[in-house]
């Protein structure tokens, strides 16, 4: 299979451009003709869904939640990034494309994320004509703020809850649309499969989470903005219904998956306090703009913070990075927090935690500047621990938090089946092996207000479309195989809960293919995750029934995609002899103990491609080429 | 410690439903109310009784998917606090909490302790939005907005759309949550030019989903996991009047 990026060449600033300009258009009269289905309504597919709605296309909007203003995006604290250089602090739209495809390791298309940096002046523009109530400064002046893996403030938000207001955003213009007749939306529902009909992507099985009912949708084409796969480790930022089932069954069905083994780690969650722990709480990243994170130099020191003298701190990230200091990136800051408690320095009851520390940043600037700032994440912080953070330092320790991987997919954002686009989190387009903070929002927006609606039309011109009928084989044999999986499930009458092999299979991917991975432990997992699998498949046991509302039902089958999706994420990690951003190979490093690239052998793509029940997959590679910025080591120092 | 629950049980829209009695014997301190019913439902499925069916999603109070009462509390007994953000630490050993859905004919029982809240999404889809399509933005400095104006704004707009303010009112009012949206886009500059119809459609729609009228009682905002305040029910009032009073944009009397 040759893999076309479709990436645009000439001069970087001009690509997206002339790209866009040799775009075939659809007649305003025509688009109507055509029907699109947009599966997620986060800040992707929400923003698709009211955009492709307002050019006069037909919409088809599903999310599993209850309402599309549910999508995990919400939960997005700390900014979005945009290179608008209102401080006058030296930022440029080459500056934000140097800081992300450095971020990411350089293994990201530098033809992507330029556009992405270009296009990101239009969201802030486009959400403050919504209504975000983005933050002000007193002159009624947008403000910013500074974060993780930049020297510039270019960081736009809305308190701690700017997920939320840029989600509402498109909610709110994706309900103008549906109030309009243009979208027909559809909660909680769920894509179980995908039908593809003479090599096309043609159609989407869903399963009405109320009443059970197996429907098929057709149309023109189809857009996934479902999300990334942290849940895989159970234990996650993530929500608790993020799941892989769209793009992975999407995959079954000859969609690339992308470097699956590109997880985040997160630096700053509430660490873990109990067997019973169903998801882990992350604070924003944009708190190590004014805190300041260590741990005891002694080991083993069980005394309060308060009791620990300045000079008996190790200010780590500090100390080994005094350019960029606390604000070093993400995969940085986790492999340190990790370091210093595998040093036996961690604090807190398990050992597993670090400080992120106030008291200073209280005494510069005064209790209501911070409150003004992070007060809703002390206040979620002291409601979850029971401790005042305004008194206490904080403790943190790193969880896993955003998915780099995803399925394949060319400049368009189109997948190798012609007509699958994946937008947003669930591709693997932007970010290389690193996402820096406050650039999810910024991608997902990028995708579905600006990019998708640009790229879809050229294909849905080039293209005839035959009828297709519910009755036509392939969309028989799909909803027949979405039978078959909810049919196995209720009727494998074990004894385990699905939660408790979702647990068992999280340990295993967060123990060898979490923050740290070696060749030995990959192996291990791969001999243990096909065993669980098959005993998922025997000993589950989901109650009720399948036509009604099952819960159990619904997390089995996610599980069920997880329990595959592992596997290639091991196979990945296992193949990639290098360490690169989020994905530290512990063999690869530095003297200084740094991700060790490889460029020479590495410096690729790795799309894995499905072949079949119990079959390897096979990997395909797309090489990377950098024309204008130059792999180097990142260095933070 | 031991906690005793009392939970609605109700197989579908159809069924009648009634409270069963359980025992969670084992709750830690440091779980979150969710978490002691995951425990529950794990104990249940072991016994081969069906799991509690409850909402949930991002378990950090930021969805709005989350949500029952407790004692007759909608999120129970912590102020701006969700049902997914409380902890057990606030209970004790013995307690016996009776859990029941949002009661609301606009919010019809889908099973257990879940509702249909779609009649939130139609009140939006009536009004609730600045109608400006993708691509026509002018710069995002080119409207200045007055910083305490953003501020205000914010505070309505934190609103996450669970519902409790609808469950807590005596006349399952949906007051407090439409006028949030009103003040959120009516605070600011890019919300001025729809300002009348959009008070006018969003009441309207809110009328035709049969929520109740407000009667100033003040639950919702005493329940509100937001902090979402009873003066943006006084902003809606003044722009519904001030629509009225002016004629605009096809304002029906009722």
């Amino acid at each position: 299979m040759q893999l076309d990026s479709k990436s645009p060449t000439g001069p970087i600033e001009k690509r997206w451009e002339d790209h866009r300009f040799h775009l075939k258009l659809v007649n305003p009269a025509n688009k109507r003709k055509y029907t699109i289905l947009v599966v997620g309504s986060g800040l992707a597919g929400g923003s698709a869904a009211a955009t492709l709605a307002e050019l006069g296309y037909n919409v088809k909007c599903f999310c599993f939640q209850d309402s599309p203003r549910r999508a995990h995006s919400i939960a997005a604290q700390g900014g979005i990034n945009a290179a608008k250089n209102y401080h006058n602090d030296g930022d440029s739209v080459y500056r934000l494309f140097y800081d992300t495809v450095k971020g990411g390791d350089f293994r990201s298309r530098e033809a992507n994320v330029y556009r992405l940096a270009a296009i990101s002046l239009n969201i802030i523009d486009q959400c403050v004509a919504q209504g975000v109530p983005f933050a002000r400064e007193y002159s009624g002046y947008l403000d910013n703020r500074s974060f993780g893996g930049a020297q510039v403030s270019r960081t736009f938000y809305a308190r701690g809850q700017t997920g939320q207001q840029l989600l509402l955003g498109a909610y709110q213009a994706l309900e103008r649309q549906i109030g309009a007749g243009h979208v027909e939306m559809f909660p909680r529902t769920e894509m179980l499969d995908l039908v593809v009909v003479d090599g096309k992507a043609r159609g989407i099985v869903t399963r009405n989470l109320i009443t059970g009912r197996i429907e098929t949708h057709i149309g023109d084409a189809v857009v996934l903005g479902t999300g990334g796969y942290g849940n895989v480790f159970y234990l996650s930022t993530n929500a608790k219904g993020c799941n892989t089932t769209a793009i992975w069954r999407a995959h079954k069905r000859g969609a690339l998956f992308a470097n699956p083994c590109f997880t985040q780690i997160h630096p700053t969650c509430i660490p873990v306090s109990g067997d019973y722990q169903s998801k882990l709480t992350l604070m924003s990243e944009s708190l190590r703009n004014d805190g300041r994170v260590w741990v005891p130099l002694k080991k083993g020191d069980k005394r309060t913070p308060s009791q620990i003298p300045e000079a008996e701190r190790d200010y780590f990230l500090e100390r080994k990075y005094p350019a960029f200091g606390n604000l070093v990136p993400r995969d940085v800051a986790s492999r340190n927090a990790k370091q210093v408690c595998d040093e036996g320095r961690g604090v807190g009851e398990t050992g597993l935690a670090v400080y992120l520390d106030f008291r200073d940043a209280i005494q510069r600037l005064g209790k209501n500047v911070i409150k003004e700032r992070y007060g809703n994440l002390f206040d979620m912080y002291q409601r979850i621990t029971g401790e005042d953070p305004y008194q206490e330092p904080m403790r943190i320790y790193p969880a896993i938090h955003y998915t780099m991987g995803g399925l394949w997919v060319d400049y368009n954002l189109m997948s190798n089946i012609p007509g699958l686009y994946v937008i947003g989190e669930a591709n693997f387009s932007d970010h290389g092996a690193n996402r820096l903070g406050a650039s999810a929002l910024m991608q997902g927006l990028a995708d579905g207000y600006f990019v998708l609606p640009n790229t879809i039309g050229d294909y849905l011109a080039s293209n005839k479309f035959e009828k297709v009928e519910t009755s036509h084989a392939a969309v028989r044999e799909a909803e027949s195989n979405v039978v078959q999986i909810t049919r196995r499930l209720l009727e494998a009458k074990g004894t385990r809960s699905v939660d408790s092999f979702h647990r068992e299979l999280g340990k295993i991917v967060w123990e060898y293919c979490g923050m740290a991975r070696n060749e030995a432990g990959l192996k291990h997992a791969l001999s243990l995750i096909p065993p669980l699998r098959e005993q998922f498949w025997r000993e589950v046991k989901v109650l009720g029934g399948g036509e009604e509302l099952n819960q159990s039902l619904e997390r089995a089958g996610r599980v069920a995609d997880f329990l595959e999706l592992a596997e290639l994420m091991c196979l990945d990690a296992l193949q990639r002899n290098e360490s690169c951003g989020g994905h530290f190979r512990e063999e690869y490093q530095t003297p200084e103990g740094e991700a060790a690239r490889d460029d020479a052998h590495y410096s690729y793509v790795a799309a894995w491609e499905y072949r079949g029940p119990g079959q390897p997959p096979v990997l395909q590679k797309e090489p990377l080429a950098f024309e204008y910025v130059h792999p180097a080591q990142r260095s933070y120092k | 410690m031991k906690i005793i629950l009392h939970i609605w049980r109700q197989k579908n829209a159809a069924d009648k439903g009634r409270m069963v009695r359980y025992e969670a014997p084992n709750v830690s301190e440091h779980m979150s109310f969710l978490e002691m019913l995951d425990v529950l439902n794990e104990d249940l499925l072991v016994k081969g009784e069906e799991p509690v069916a409850f909402d949930h999603d991002c378990r950090e109070g930021i969805c709005g998917m989350c949500g029952c009462m407790v004692n007759g509390v909608a999120h129970g007994p912590r102020p701006e606090t969700t049902l997914c953000q409380l902890h057990m630490r606030h209970f004790k050993d013995g307690d016996e909490l009776y859990l029941e859905p949002w009661r609301a004919k606009a919010f019809p029982v889908v099973k257990d302790l879940v509702v249909d809240r779609g009649a939130f999404d139609r009140i939006i889809a009536a009004g609730g939005f600045v109608s400006v399509s993708t691509g026509s933005a002018p710069d995002g400095n080119a409207v200045l907005v007055p910083k305490d104006n953003a501020e205000r704004s914010m505070d309505a707009a934190a609103c996450i759309g669970c519902g409790a303010c609808v469950a807590m009112c005596p006349n399952a009012s949906a007051s407090l949550f439409v006028s949030a949206k009103i003040a959120h886009l009516g605070l600011l500059p890019q919300g001025q030019p729809e300002r009348e119809q959009r008070v006018v459609a969003m009441v309207a729609q809110a009328n035709k989903e049969v929520f109740g009228s407000c009667t100033n009682v003040g639950e919702c905002e005493a329940v509100c996991p937001k902090g979402i305040k009873l003066e943006n029910i006084a902003f809606m009032n003044r722009d519904y009047l001030r629509a009225n009073l002016a004629g605009r944009a096809g304002v029906e009397a009722d």
